[in-house]
């Protein structure tokens, strides 16, 4: 594979369609055109001359923009079939995926799980394609900024004849050319901003070359963009949990390895109310009863120093107080929390009250912490409550008799008491649920009287920590840079030339012809220099 | 011909690299599960948890010895059922196979009741942070990790087991 020199005595890579230099058509294709085909200066995509080795095989595949369009149109339809169900991410956590779909969506559900659309985003295919996508950006513009800079870095001033001629916009005309006008064309030329050079009587004026590198520009932003996206799954640089926090309780901070503990210190859900909030949320009152005003879950965040073992004892320092309120996270050293979503009113503690129940007498009252029982309650003068069993989600007996609880969540909790008075020392026995009283070993002279309900609630934060956000940004911002590089300006050529009694003009933009024949008309205004024409019908 | 070459290698050497970022990415991806949760083989993550006495045990101490760490609930039926097997075994195997039994968080109250109900006499601790089933990945209850004397997991069991399975188990692990 040799070099192509040029009748004008430069000498071009292989594969190239149109001297670097000066122009001239180099295959015989392009001979035998009429108008020349411009694209990336007619230089050879080196892609797609070179074919021996596995390697140039697979970097022309990806060279190819068919195959990209390809790979983008894949993707798109791809990325669509996972919004027709719902991803496993948001299905209930507690019925597993492979029952879920097939009883919610029927044999579709069942298929679409089988072909693992389930999952789509995070399936090897999915990522192996928006990989190729990245490559194929990668070797694609490699491959085409190249040759494009370079050959228009080489390109000649007095460009041959038959380059001029096979110009969309293009005149010639038989005259001679007269300093006066090329001196009015260069003034009127610099006015518009035109770089001018001029060798052996040719003038060859060019402006916004750098619009060309638009392109490349917006996909190396792209390319960035995909790293960043990539790095998500690099450990440590992307956290994003979701912890459910009770009034009073402080709990470990998911994700940040153990070294910080968060503590609720109360949530509070705020209304608007009529009459207190300016009118204008009156009639949204009106429509929908209640229009929340703020969700907000008063946090202290502490600093873990023992945390060299799971289940060591916790020795926190306080870092900081803070409201979070949706929108207004607490931030902490790349971590930011917010406040996602809450349960209001879970039980936390019952009151009762050790009556008699003939008399109505109350002896006394027994608090019971639902998350800290205690043996037994005291309640002085020979009166005494012993805790024989707590059942937090009771339902029902087993065939033995024994108390079930489906659940450690105190949803419908249960007891079994044995309440010790002057009149039964040893005690009489009573289970006790919520509206139901029984008494399994017999009839008793006192009861548990429900008094009241202690409840709390609970709140929900996200811990969210993403390192990769200052990349994205970086890439979407280049990635804008070069959609406007490309999009708000032309590189518009203009070449003039005088040979053998003959003068020639031609113009070349990458966009807006029209605009580009406007300029030369009215650079030409007044010259003897031929305007010329579109050549191209539409 | 040299700049042939060049263009090769500076081809290989991009492809390379790009090989490299996809591969790394498709492989971060997909084990990502298998990474985060525990193996028959890999070393069982050492934790420190006070029992019921106030006793502290600390996981590495058992260095030595076998040891059948449970993670149980009170509400959770299989885990009842085995837990007279395991004290069966637990006294069995005294000094050659541990027994510890991890309650996921619930409140001493309910942790002593039950051991008083099943008269439990082997170590049983409350692992009220969840900081350990963090560790283990634990989700369904209750499950068992069979660990060898030199530290490393030699089986993990899901489910409520017999007797039989238990002793098969213990047999496992026991230091020869």
């Amino acid at each position: 594979m040799g070099k192509v020199k040029c009748e004008c005595g430069h000498v071009n890579p292989h594969g190239t369609i149109l001297c670097e230099s000066c122009g001239r058509a180099l295959t015989e294709e392009a001979k035998k055109e009429n108008l020349v085909d411009m694209r990336y200066e007619g230089s050879a995509r080196r892609s797609q001359t070179y074919n021996k080795t596995i390697i140039d095989k697979v970097w022309n595949f990806f060279s190819s923009v068919k195959v990209g369009i390809w790979v983008i149109v894949l993707i798109l339809v791809a990325a669509s079939f996972g919004t027709i169900l719902p991803q496993e991410f948001y299905i209930p956590g507690n019925i597993p995926p492979e029952t879920y779909y097939e009883d919610v969506y029927g044999t579709f559900g069942k298929i679409y799980y089988m072909i693992g659309f389930h999952d789509l985003y995070n399936s090897v295919w999915f990522i192996a394609l928006i990989a190729a996508l990245g490559v194929s950006l990668v070797i694609a513009s490699l491959d085409r900024v190249v040759p494009l800079y370079r050959a228009l870095k080489t390109q000649r001033v007095d460009r041959h004849e038959s380059f001029m001629k096979k110009q969309r916009l293009f005149a010639e005309q038989q005259a001679v050319l007269q300093e006066s006008d090329l001196q009015k064309v260069r003034e009127e030329l610099k006015k518009k901003r035109y770089k001018i050079r001029e060798v052996n009587g040719a003038l060859f004026a060019e402006k916004n070359r750098f619009t060309r590198w638009g392109p490349y520009v917006n996909h190396a932003g792209l390319i960035i963009f995909l790293f960043g996206a990539m790095l998500r799954s690099v450990q440590g640089m992307y956290v994003d949990e979701l912890l459910w926090i009770r009034e009073g309780e402080t709990l470990q901070i998911p994700g940040a390895g153990g070294d910080y503990y968060i503590k609720n210190d109360g949530f509070t859900l705020e209304n608007y109310e009529e009459g207190e909030d300016p009118e204008v949320f009156n009639e949204a009152i009106d429509r929908v009863g209640t229009v929340a005003k703020n969700y907000q879950t008063d946090a202290v965040l502490y600093r873990n120093s023992n945390n060299d073992l799971p289940g060591a004892e916790p020795e926190l320092k306080k870092v900081l107080e803070d409201d979070i309120q949706v929108n207004q996270p607490m931030k902490f050293n790349s971590f930011a929390v917010y406040q996602t979503s809450f349960r209001e009113d879970e039980m936390k503690a019952m009151h009762f009250a050790l009556t008699n129940k003939t008399t109505g007498e109350e002896v006394g009252d027994v608090v019971i912490d639902l998350f800290d029982q205690q043996k037994s309650y005291d309640l002085g003068n020979g009166y005494k409550v012993e805790l024989k069993g707590y059942y937090p989600d009771f339902d029902g007996f087993t065939k033995e008799g024994e108390p079930i609880s489906k659940s450690p969540l105190p949803n419908k909790p249960a007891f079994l008491f044995n309440m010790i008075s002057p009149e039964k020392p040893e005690g009489e026995v009573s289970f006790v649920e919520i509206q139901n009283t029984m008494e399994p070993l017999g009839e008793t002279i006192y009861k548990m009287k429900f008094k009241n309900l202690e409840t709390r609630d609970v709140s929900a934060l996200t811990i969210r920590k993403d390192l990769t956000l200052p990349i994205l940004v970086i890439g979407g911002i280049i990635f804008m840079i070069g959609v406007i590089q490309g999009s708000y300006w032309n590189h518009r050529r203009i070449w003039i030339r005088e040979k053998g009694g003959y003068i020639y003009t031609a113009g070349h933009t990458n966009k807006n012809w029209h605009g580009l024949k406007r300029e030369i008309d009215s650079v030409l205004d007044g010259t003897a220099i031929p305007e010329p024409k579109d050549r191209q019908k539409d | 011909m040299d700049k042939k070459k060049r263009r090769l290698y500076i081809r290989t050497a991009i492809l390379a690299v790009l090989a490299g970022l996809v591969i790394y990415t498709l492989y971060t991806n997909l084990t990502k599960e298998s990474r985060e949760n525990l193996g028959v083989g890999d070393q069982a993550p050492d934790f420190v948890l006070s029992d019921l006495n106030g006793k502290q045990h600390r996981l590495s101490d058992y260095e030595g010895k076998g040891v059948f760490l449970n993670f149980w609930g009170t509400w959770c039926e299989p885990c009842k059922k085995e837990m007279p097997h395991m004290e069966k075994l637990a006294k069995e195997y005294e000094g050659k196979v541990e027994v510890l039994a991890v309650n996921v968080g619930e409140s001493d109250f309910q942790v002593n009741n039950f051991a008083e109900q099943y008269e439990l006499t082997f170590p049983i601790a409350i692992d009220k942070g969840k900081e350990v089933q963090e560790a283990y990945g634990i989700n369904p209850l209750p499950t068992t990790f069979m660990i060898r004397p030199d530290g490393t997991i030699d089986q993990i069991v899901t489910a409520g087991m017999t007797e039989e399975q238990i002793r098969a188990l213990f047999e496992s692990v026991k230091p020869s």
